[in-house]
């Protein structure tokens, strides 16, 4: 047996002392497609993006709009039957979207892992929550059992558990629901990795804990310099916390901006249908809401031109027809998908149409006084974000 | 907070649902111990009001609502639904009442038979109180289908597994009308569901309770939500009110700490306001087995004192219509240091377990 490595040369691998440059994971026209029965199910059609290292990307979108399916894609974890694949994955520079299994054993865990969405569900039951941490550090770090318990026990200190090593010897089902996502968390970062994928790593728990757990992903990357991937079905849970953006739909990418662009200058009708749909706290009690009619275009037959036109308020014959390209907006790094962009005269004179037609709604009587734009219903939806402000302050 | 007490209590003869120093206790094997689910609680509701049940999980919210259409029956306490106590109701008795009553559960796949057709489904509450024909079943059938946004002609023919989320629990919407029920509880029936979808639910069940002259308990730990749809809010915290009154008062000037934090979890769909800005509670919710002395919040507050550990915080009215449980409630300008709170906190001084974390 070969000696095992020293504590010193191990923190270097696992904390890098600085942030490093350049970008850390290019996706390029990923297609996930699942043969089924009823006929090719297109989950995830064409997306392209890249991260850089150290930030934060956002993934929102309904489920089934591809979200997760892209995640797994990336990091190689669906099967192989019945899946097909294209596109290409660089991961540092080195393509990974063809790798097979036992290539990918030396990347999952040390260089990319996952915090899944169901913490309940997602650990061993009959396995001591110890044995399930140092597992990877055995098989990665080449460490003593005895050293690789005491990062164990360190590990589930840093993830915020109290009594860490009385933790470290309990089963799963004697930990709550909190606890046991802080010990996926723990064994998500037990090696280091240098990309997190977080799959809606809080729907599952409560507000409260919800934000605890969120502030931990957060504290964990800064100190870890280490790229995320968070992907979610809230827009509020991403806000405060994505560099990035890229709101899903229908297995494509409908609109990529940077976190504060995506917000103020949305261009996509799906991303502000979404946003609006959200209860506000700012809202007075009764408020009713505007909600998207329908749901998602089935993913075997997409309808059609624009997969968003059969719910779309701005939707125009053309819409239905030709379906609209990425396209980039005027902040660097925004682009989206949409022949009539929210906001902008096009736009505009399609919902005035759809107005008068009754497919859209009317304007939102209420306005807010500190609103100045003219669009009515984007206005309604931002001076309530604006407005919700204070209300997150006790 | 923690509080006990009935000052929030309007008259009993204004309102249609009375719930009176409730209790629902557990007993956990032969062991002795019992798990305090819900200690003296006491809410009301009038007709065509909605009242909103928060909390964080094991506070007691679900169980408060259960207990109180005797699904179990509470330990002890009084709940007086249309001028009679339910608790002393026995078998056919309270048999009688139960159509009057309905429940819309959190999972909506799950809480549909799937090997029934969507029709009987619906069906199944007229043929068991024998409401009307089989003409006039088939066509309140057809009514409520229509009324929650399918087409009956479609849906009646079909199971539970050809739909969606979002649809099964308009499904369970339309099973829960179509007895005329006074009252319907809602436990959690948006959490399971997207945002977009969420939407459309809570804007139904608006609708319904407009059209069929609903009474609404609406169960969530999305405080958002929670406001949305309700006249008023309960706080609960580990078995016991916090505060209680209506929903923009609770959220504009939120007196009990407890609610404060709550506030301050939810996320803000604006990227300016940065999440660290706000302090999140710590820690997690005390065993409901041996709950904190006094205050049962009082080891995660900020403001405990030492009477917060000693003595139990009465119902008291702050505001009219506004009722919080708490020695020290919060001022409208003050600012809270959760992450510090824990620890200023007295400790058990009183041989009480702290904090032990929930399991189960």
């Amino acid at each position: 047996m070969s000696p095992h490595r020293t504590k010193e040369s191990l923190d270097a691998d696992r904390f890098p002392s600085a942030p490093l440059e350049g970008t850390l994971l290019e996706v390029d026209e990923i297609k996930t497609h699942f043969k089924t029965p009823r006929g090719l199910v297109r989950a995830v059609d064409g997306v392209s993006f890249a991260l850089e290292r150290g930030r934060t990307l956002g993934v929102v979108g309904e489920s089934g709009s591809g979200k997760t399916v892209l995640a797994r894609s990336i990091m190689g974890l669906l099967p192989r039957k019945n899946v097909v694949r294209e596109g290409s994955v660089r991961f540092e520079g080195k393509e990974i979207g063809d790798a097979d299994p036992d290539q990918m054993r030396h990347i999952w865990g040390s260089q990319m892992s996952m915090v899944f969405q169901d913490p309940m569900t997602s650990l061993n039951p009959v396995t001591r929550v110890g044995r399930q941490i140092t597992e990877s550090l055995r098989y990665h770090l080449d460490v003593s059992r005895n050293y690789a318990n005491e990062l164990g026990v360190a590990l589930l200190d840093s993830v915020g558990i109290p009594e860490p090593e009385r933790r470290f010897r309990e089963y799963p089902h004697q930990l709550s629901g909190g606890m046991r996502q802080r010990v996926m968390i723990a064994i998500a970062l037990a090696c280091g990795p240098k990309l997190l994928f977080a799959d809606e790593p809080t729907t599952a728990l409560d507000v409260t804990v919800q934000a605890q757990i969120l502030d931990l992903l957060r504290e964990q990357q800064e100190e870890r310099f280490m790229a995320m991937i968070l992907v979610t079905h809230d827009l509020g849970v991403v806000a405060g916390r994505a560099d990035e953006i890229a709101v899903m739909y229908a297995g494509k990418v409908v609109e990529k901006a940077p976190t504060s662009v995506l917000f103020t200058d949305m261009k996509m009708p799906y991303t502000e249908a979404l946003l609006q749909s959200i209860p506000k706290l700012s809202d007075k009690s009764h408020t009713k809401l505007l909600t998207i009619a329908g749901r998602p275009p089935p993913l075997v037959n997409p309808p059609r031109g624009c997969r968003f036109a059969p719910r779309c308020f701005y939707v125009q014959d053309k819409c239905r027809e030709e379906e609209p390209p990425l396209i980039a907006g005027e902040t660097p790094g925004h682009e989206y998908r949409c022949w009539f962009p929210v906001g902008t005269p096009e736009g505009k004179e399609a919902l005035e149409r759809n107005r008068k037609a009754g497919i859209a709604p009317p304007p939102p009587s209420e306005k807010s006084e500190e609103a100045t734009a003219t669009d009515g219903q984007r206005e309604g939806a931002l001076s309530a974000n604006r407005a919700s402000a204070p209300g997150g302050t006790t | 907070m923690a509080g006990s007490g009935t000052a929030h209590l309007r008259p009993a003869d204004e309102t249609l649902l009375r719930v009176e120093d409730l209790v629902v206790e557990f007993p956990i094997g032969r062991s002795g111990l019992k798990v305090n689910a819900v200690s003296k609680v006491s809410v009301d509701i009038k007709a065509g009001e909605t009242l909103g049940i928060v909390g964080e999980s094991g506070c007691g919210k679900s169980t408060l609502a259960r207990a109180a259409i005797q699904l179990p029956k509470p330990t002890s306490g009084t709940v007086l639904f249309e001028g009679t106590d339910l608790t002393t109701l026995k078998g056919e008795a309270l048999r009688q009442v139960r159509p009057r009553m309905q429940m819309i559960f959190q999972d909506p796949i799950s809480s549909l038979n799937p090997r029934r057709k969507i029709g009987d489904l619906v069906r199944e509450g007229l043929e068991i109180w024998k409401i009307g024909d089989k003409a006039s079943r088939d066509q309140k059938v057809d009514e409520v289908l229509d009324a929650v946004g399918l087409d009956p002609e479609a849906a009646r023919g079909r199971r539970p597994h050809e739909f969606s989320g979002g649809q099964c629990q308009r499904i369970s919407i339309a099973r829960a009308v179509v007895t005329d029920p006074k009252v319907i509880i809602c436990d959690e029936p948006v959490s399971a569901l997207d945002v977009s979808v969420q939407a459309q639910i809570i804007n139904l069940l608006a609708d319904m309770k407009e059209r069929y002259g609903l009474t609404l308990v609406f169960i969530a730990h999305d405080l958002a939500v929670v406001k949305n749809v309700s006249d008023r809010v309960a706080v609960m915290y580990l078995g016991k009110l916090c505060e209680y009154g209506p929903p923009d008062d609770i959220y504009e000037r939120p007196s009990h700490p407890y609610t404060g934090a709550l506030l301050a979890a939810i996320p803000v769909p604006d990227p300016n306001v940065r999440p660290g800005e706000r302090e999140a509670l710590h820690g997690e919710i005390p065993s409901p087995i041996a709950p904190p002395s006094g205050c049962r919040f009082r080891t995660r507050c900020p403001k405990a004192q030492e009477r917060c550990a000693e003595e139990e915080p009465e119902v008291r009215e702050i505001a009219p219509g506004h009722y919080v449980a708490c020695h020290f409630p919060v001022d409208v300008d003050e600012e809270l240091d959760f992450a510090h709170g824990a620890k200023r906190a007295p400790g058990a001084k009183i041989g009480t377990p702290d904090a032990a974390p929930v399991t189960a």
